[in-house]
Formats: C-alpha cells, sequence, structure tokens
C-alpha cells in the first residue's frame, strides 16, 4: 500500500464528512472481544451502519486510562486467545472488503514493545490500519512510537485533554496526525458525560491551535449525546457504550447470544442517526 | 546521562537511568506529573522543608534506628559478622513512613487535599493512613481484595488511622490492580488529588523521590557502621518488590565498589514453576505503570500475575533503577523461595527474638545462605525493612495453625 493511500484515508474521510456538511461517527470495538470471530463480523457490519471512522482496541491486561466496560471487554478477548497478530489479521480481514474505512488501533504501549515497533509499524500498515492511538506514549515519550509511525506513513492521533493547558497544547499537538482526539472529561473512558457547552470551548479552544479535524470522545453514551458532540465537533467516538452492548449480549458462561452482532450493531445505526441529524 | 564514574547521578532530565524510568502516562496526568516533578525539585534546595522533614523523621518516626550487631545470629552461621538496619521499629513498623513523610510534605506544598495510595502488605497503606491522619487529609488506599483477605489486621489498622480502604476486585485483585486502581482514580481527580506512590517506581519523578527519602536507611548505615567497626561494610542484602527499601540501603554506597549489593526477589514456588514475583530474574524490559523496567510478561506484552507469599513482593515489576543497576551489573539480584523465607522468618523469631517481616525474610535467607561460608571479618548488614507482626496470620496458616 502506498503511503499517499495510508495517509490520506483519514484526510479524505473528514474531507467527505465535510462536503456533507456533517459530523463523523467513531466507533471503538476491542478487537477479538468477545471471540475472534464475533469480532470480525462485527467490524464488518461496522461501516454499513453507520460508522465514519473505526477504532479497534489492542487487547492489554492493564489498559489503566479505561474504565470497567472496556477492560473487561480486553480481558475477555485475551481470554479467548486475542494476540497482536490476530488484531492484524482482523484489520486485514476488513480492509480486504472495505478500502475507505479509517481503521485505528488504540491501546497501550507495552503490546507493541513487545511485538517490536519496526516489525509492528510494516505489519499494521501492510494490515491497512491508518492510525495509532496510545495511551500511554505523552509527547514526551514521542521517540518510542510517534515518529517512528509518522515516518512509516502511519498517523499518530493524540489525545488532548481538560488538562491540557494552552502552555502544553502546542506540544501536544506538534506531532499529531490524522485528527485530533479531545478527551472531554478528566477521567477514565465510559463514566462522566462531560458539559457540552464546555466541548464545544474546549473544541473552538484546539481549532485556534490545529486545522486538523477534532473528534471528542470519553462519556458519550446515546444517540441524543452523540448528536449534541456533533453539533460543536468533527466527529463523535463512542466506545464503551457499544462495548456495554456486547457485554449484555453474553450467556453466562461468556458466549455470545445469536442476536448479538444485531442488536449492537442496530445501536451503531441509532447512534449514526444521531449524528447525521445532529445539524439537521 | 550518568557520568561513567557514578552511578549515583541518575535519572536524566527525562527522568531516564539508561533505557528504563521515563514517563509513559495518560495525556491527562502529564501536566500534573510536570507539577509533582517541580515541587520537589523545589524541596531539595529548600531548608525549611529539608529542616520539617529531619525534625518528622526524629520525632515522629523515631529515627535513626539502630544498627544492631545480630551476634546469635552469626554466632549460629559461623561466618560474616551480621548487622541488621531496624527499619522495623519505625512507627507503623516498616521503612515506608519515611517516604510517607516525606511524600505528604510535597503534596502540602503543592495545596493538594486528599490523599490516594496504593498498597500491598498494607504497610504502605498504613503508613499513608498515618501520614494522613497526622496532617488532616482525607486518604482513600486501594487494595486487592486478595490481599484485603490476607492482610486483615493491616486493613484494620488503616480504617482506624480514618482511612478509606478501596477493594480492588479487578485482574489477579493484587498490588498490581490496586495500582491500576489508584491511577483511574488520579485521572478522575486530577485538580485536588496527590497520588502517594508507595515504591521506586511509577512515573519520573517518583522513582528518583521515593530513593531520595528512602537513602536515609543507607546513608544511616554509613554513618552507623563507621562508628561500630570504622569502616565500610562489605555487602549489603534486601529484598526487592518494587525496591525502595533496597534503593534506600544500596543508594549511598552505589560508588564504593568495594561493598557488595545484593538484591533479593521472590521466588515464590520456585522459578520453574512460573508462579514468582521475580521481575529481573524472570523477566523482561516493558513499559507498565508509568515507566519502562524489567515486567513478568507473555511473549505478547501481556502482564503476568506476581506470585509470593509476601503481598509487598506480589508485583510483577520493579523500580527502574534496580533495572539499570542489574544490566550494569552494579547490583547482583537473586531470588528466593516462599519456602526459604518462611524459615529464615522463624529463624529470626527463634535465635534473634525479632519477628521479621515476610518481605524482609526473603533477604535474610540469603543471607543465611552466603554468611557461613564467608570469613568472620565479612561486614554483612541486612535492611530489616518491616516487623512481621501482620505476617502472623500467613505464617500461621502455612504452618497448620489455627489462630
Amino acid at each position: 500500500m502506498s503511503a499517499v493511500s495510508t495517509e490520506g484515508r483519514i484526510a479524505r474521510r473528514f474531507a467527505a464528512l465535510k462536503a456533507q456538511g456533517r459530523a463523523g461517527l467513531v466507533t471503538f470495538i476491542t478487537a477479538g472481544d468477545p471471540d475472534h470471530e464475533t469480532s470480525a463480523a462485527l467490524l464488518a457490519g461496522l461501516a454499513d451502519s453507520g460508522a465514519d471512522l473505526i477504532e479497534l482496541g489492542m487487547p492489554f491486561t492493564d489498559p489503566m486510562a479505561d474504565g470497567p466496560a472496556i477492560q473487561v471487554s480486553s480481558l475477555r478477548a485475551l481470554a479467548n486467545g486475542a494476540r497482536m497478530t490476530r488484531t492484524l489479521d482482523l484489520v486485514r480481514g476488513f480492509r480486504a472488503k472495505d478500502a475507505d474505512t479509517p481503521v485505528i488501533l488504540m491501546g497501550y504501549y507495552n503490546p507493541i514493545y513487545a511485538y517490536g515497533v519496526d516489525r509492528f509499524l510494516a505489519d499494521a500498515r501492510e494490515a491497512g490500519v491508518d492510525g495509532l492511538i496510545v495511551v500511554d506514549l505523552p509527547p514526551e515519550e514521542d521517540g518510542e512510537l510517534c515518529l517512528p509511525a509518522l515516518d512509516a506513513g502511519v498517523s499518530f492521533v493524540r489525545l488532548a485533554t481538560p488538562t491540557t493547558d494552552d502552555a502544553r497544547l502546542p506540544a501536544v499537538l506538534a506531532n499529531t496526525s490524522g485528527f485530533v482526539y479531545y478527551v472531554s472529561i478528566a477521567g477514565i473512558t465510559g463514566t462522566a458525560s462531560a458539559d457540552n457547552s464546555r466541548v464545544a470551548e474546549a473544541v473552538a479552544r484546539l481549532k485556534r491551535h490545529t486545522d486538523l479535524p477534532v473528534a471528542v470522545g470519553f462519556g458519550i453514551k446515546t444517540p441524543a449525546q452523540a448528536a449534541e458532540v456533533a453539533r460543536v465537533a468533527d466527529a463523535a467516538v463512542v466506545g464503551s457504550a457499544i462495548v456495554s452492548r456486547i457485554t449484555d449480549n453474553l450467556n453466562a458462561d461468556g458466549t455470545p447470544r445469536p442476536g448479538l452482532t444485531g442488536d449492537v450493531l442496530g445501536f451503531v445505526r441509532e447512534l449514526a442517526a444521531g449524528v447525521r441529524g445532529a445539524r439537521g | 546521562m550518568s557520568r561513567p564514574n557514578s552511578f549515583r547521578t541518575g535519572p536524566d532530565e527525562n527522568g531516564h537511568f539508561g533505557i528504563y524510568g521515563g514517563r509513559f502516562v495518560a495525556e491527562t496526568l502529564m501536566p500534573l506529573i510536570l507539577e509533582v516533578e517541580k515541587a520537589y525539585n523545589a524541596t531539595k534546595d529548600d531548608a525549611g522543608f529539608q529542616a520539617e522533614f529531619r525534625e518528622r523523621l526524629v520525632n515522629y518516626v523515631g529515627r535513626p534506628n539502630p544498627l544492631y550487631y545480630a551476634e546469635q545470629l552469626t554466632k549460629k552461621l559461623g561466618g560474616a559478622k551480621i548487622y541488621f538496619k531496624r527499619e522495623e521499629l519505625n512507627h507503623t513498623g516498616a521503612h515506608k513512613i519515611n517516604n510517607c513523610i516525606g511524600q505528604i510534605l510535597v503534596a502540602r506544598r503543592m495545596g493538594k487535599r486528599r490523599i490516594i495510595a496504593e498498597t500491598g502488605a498494607g504497610q504502605h497503606g498504613v503508613a499513608t493512613a498515618t501520614v494522613c491522619a497526622l496532617y488532616g487529609m482525607p486518604c482513600t488506599i486501594y487494595m486487592g481484595e486478595v490481599d484485603i483477605a490476607r492482610q486483615q489486621p493491616n486493613v484494620f489498622r488503616m480504617r482506624l488511622l480514618g482511612a478509606e480502604v478501596r477493594s480492588v476486585t479487578s485482574g489477579s485483585k493484587t498490588l498490581k490492580d490496586a495500582m491500576n486502581e489508584a491511577l483511574r482514580d488520579w485521572v478522575s481527580n486530577v485538580d485536588d488529588t496527590y497520588y502517594l506512590i508507595g515504591t521506586a517506581a511509577g512515573p519520573h519523578p517518583y522513582p528518583t523521590m521515593v530513593r531520595d527519602f528512602q537513602s536515609v536507611i543507607g546513608t544511616e548505615i554509613r554513618e552507623q557502621m563507621q562508628a561500630a567497626e570504622g569502616r565500610l561494610p562489605d555487602s549489603l542484602v534486601a529484598c526487592v518488590g518494587g525496591g525502595s527499601n533496597a534503593i534506600g540501603t544500596f543508594h549511598p554506597f552505589l560508588d564504593d565498589p568495594s561493598v557488595a549489593l545484593i538484591g533479593v526477589e521472590a521466588s515464590g514456588h520456585g522459578m520453574e514453576t512460573g508462579k514468582h514475583a521475580a521481575s529481573l530474574t524472570g523477566g523482561r524490559p516493558g513499559v507498565l505503570h508509568g515507566n519502562r523496567t524489567y515486567l513478568l510478561q507473555d511473549e505478547d506484552g501481556q502482564i503476568a500475575e506476581a506470585h509470593s507469599i509476601s503481598a509487598g513482593l506480589d508485583y510483577p515489576g520493579i523500580g527502574p533503577e534496580h533495572s539499570w543497576l542489574h544490566d550494569q551489573k552494579r547490583v547482583e539480584y537473586v531470588s528466593i523461595t516462599d519456602t526459604e523465607a518462611l524459615d529464615a522468618f522463624q529463624t529470626c523469631a527463634r535465635v534473634e527474638g525479632i519477628i521479621p517481616a515476610l518481605e524482609s525474610s526473603h533477604a535474610l535467607a540469603e543471607i543465611i545462605k552466603r554468611a557461613p561460608a564467608l570469613p568472620a571479618d565479612h561486614l554483612m548488614v541486612l535492611c530489616l525493612s518491616g516487623r512481621g507482626d501482620k505476617d502472623i496470620f500467613t505464617v500461621a496458616e502455612h504452618l497448620g495453625v489455627t489462630l
């Protein structure tokens, strides 16, 4: 795959959204949750259900910045055999059928470090990964993965948070590419919800510092909340609420109920409808 | 990086000891971590801070504690002359209080109003709850469900001291998960909360700050050994979980090549069983809890569960400076099994009339192995990091005694 096609997929998607005059929906699921096959089926259905960009979680035993819903999904995936090679297989399988929807891998550094940074970047690019979000790599550690990723033509999407002040923001944005992910609360995923007027202020502040699109996440649980965010940001990110729908569709022994995929994708369609109707 | 003629100049300005250390935390925490670093750096040259810290160590903690010549154990082993650095005589019964006094003074200077901490055996939790009571600050202690069950006396102590003890039920329900939960709390309460980390690990500046506060141990050993024997000790032995008592013991001696330094990890059921907590002996470098260091992990970088009879050593990582000292071969790291530690625990109780913590018993077991083969003029120091009262239930259970 050429550098243009990977770097371009995220930019092309945001350009298309802008042309349509609407915000995008970014959906998160954990790779291999609850098992590899179900995860592949969910991934295959997300774009058709209205996801404009896909964040795929790389499972990790100790996801310190995530709440209980995503931690449980990570441990569930690992218990069912999730591995980095299989996460990349999921992307490869998805990419064979969908050449346009951006896929961003999200997770923590240790599994990438263990895989080997150069090997990881080469394999991720080959599989069709467009960007990375690595929660525990702040700009102070850019040499680890961010700079090699940019060299390899993989976007490094940085998180900006309510604690990132104006003095620090330029450092956070310096090597960010693809889009900026604004974490709307100082907290963990899937817990509190942000006050929307403060989100609007924060997005405006980011826009003064960067031309990159701004996606907003953490604490968006309903189509109505997604719509509110979509009125002020370039995209709304929903993770824990989708992952919780997966949890809700498991039997007591952890196996998926027959209706799991349909129910989860149905929820994604509701979220998409919220986002698409937001600026109507 | 460090000048080649010194092991004591690290870390570099970004908190790295060689490739170890650093600041691997979520962006939400970064501004706060930088603020902690700034506040800590300001204390080093602040005479008022240093005077207050010293005064508390003397009048509240009870320092200097003795360097005790363990004559009976020396006679029994028939080799090296053995000294105990009596950290277990500190207020609250372990070395942990040295660091807690230092950090709560930093937190107060930062204007923080609430303290959180993680604890394994409960010693750090008790020490944190103690300084919070002393300074009238509310505190929340995260502790794994498994550790709560095996360290009931310490849980009760923390509650008596006014702390809220939150049971952690995620993951392996031990120290590593308590640390995850504390980090989550901190991310969610950055405005008013200070995270008082109990060991020389975590994001920079914690490994350095904790080391500096604990270095009072080694500094006193230097002075006391000089007074007792007129020279430096020949070897120092300390147990290593995260490694705060060990780094505090070793650091003042790192540039003295005649002093052998031995860190003792917990090999639990034995290295060959895979059920151990020996990160240096059985792990490899990785990134967890804000720093790069040796970790117990599988080939995919997933963190493995540690095992040790001692809740205080039951952690899959280790302080980053130890990882660096291991690679530099300045400190020798060995491991001791649950059974060997239990034997040493009983030996010490019977021979010296001192009940050591199970953590310290690992270091003692290594001394019992080494001392007989050493000459009588070899001066060997054990950092007796804590007292074993908290462990009597665990030990009784292993000895088949119902209390």
